[in-house]
């Protein structure tokens, strides 16, 4: 029976959710940084969760590959940075951070959620090793 | 005379190893809110208690032939259909009826305890 499976699934979505808050924060991080070819500008990152089915209906999670995003970059005519091209075009990365910031917050209420289990895992855990007691 | 533990614990003892299972499953649901193209998994308690009184003592454990899934109320784009409130309600419930199985084993050891004693 196990205690340890639950603790196990809990915890691997707890580190699948925080590597999405990683790519978000960096994703946030580099939202205005300008770059001088379409190359070398930054993509927004996202991760991509698969579940590993165990046995006995147990699932846990997996980041399988963290992807770039394929939205087109803004293009901006600023002849005065030194990073801009022959034509005086720099480009700045697609990340949107409105949606960005939506998507933050619901990592992190995943996040919690599986805390949550963890700590109710606990309590249950403990209160049957007091079997018989008293 | 002697005392046979699994007669007098009754149903409860099964009642607790199942919901403990459960527990697991609900757990991988939630894990798993976000991840496309999951199906939530939910057990069918009632009848797996039915079946182990059924067979005695037979091992029943969770096999694939006979998953039941979740029926989402808003089916999603990316094939997901764990809903995060309806999965959080079934494992607060399952984990308190865990308590309730627990507390009236031991309500019934502490009945065993004192015909033992004789008090």
């Amino acid at each position: 029976m196990g205690f340890k499976d639950i603790s196990q699934i809990a915890g691997s979505a707890m580190a699948a959710q925080s590597v999405r808050l990683n790519t978000i924060a960096s994703n946030l991080a580099n939202a205005d940084v300008a770059a001088g070819s379409e190359a070398e500008a930054y993509r927004a990152r996202k991760p991509v969760f698969a579940s590993i089915l165990g046995n006995e209906g147990s699932a846990g999670v997996q980041v399988l590959d963290v992807v770039e995003s394929a939205e087109p970059l803004r293009r901006v005519h600023e002849p005065d940075n030194p990073k801009a091209d022959a034509d005086g075009m720099v480009y700045y990365t697609n990340v949107n951070e409105v949606s960005e910031m939506a998507d933050m917050m619901s990592a992190s209420r995943a996040f919690e959620t599986n805390v949550e289990v963890l700590g109710r895992i606990k309590s249950m855990q403990q209160s049957l090793l007091k079997l018989g007691e008293s | 005379m002697t005392i046979n533990f699994k007669d007098a614990l009754g149903v409860h003892a099964d009642a607790l190893e199942l919901r403990a299972e459960r527990t697991k499953v609900l757990a991988a649901n939630i894990a798993n809110e976000s991840t496309p193209g999951y199906t939530a998994r939910d057990v069918d308690f009632g009848a797996m208690l039915q079946d182990r009184i059924d067979t005695e003592n037979g091992e029943l454990s969770l096999s694939d032939d006979q998953p039941l899934y979740r029926v989402p109320f808003h089916p999603s784009a990316d094939g997901n259909t764990v809903e995060i409130g309806v999965e959080q309600a079934a494992f607060g419930q399952n984990s308190s009826d865990f308590n309730t199985s627990l507390t009236f084993i031991n309500m019934q050891l502490r009945g065993l305890a004192k015909a033992i004693n004789g008090q």
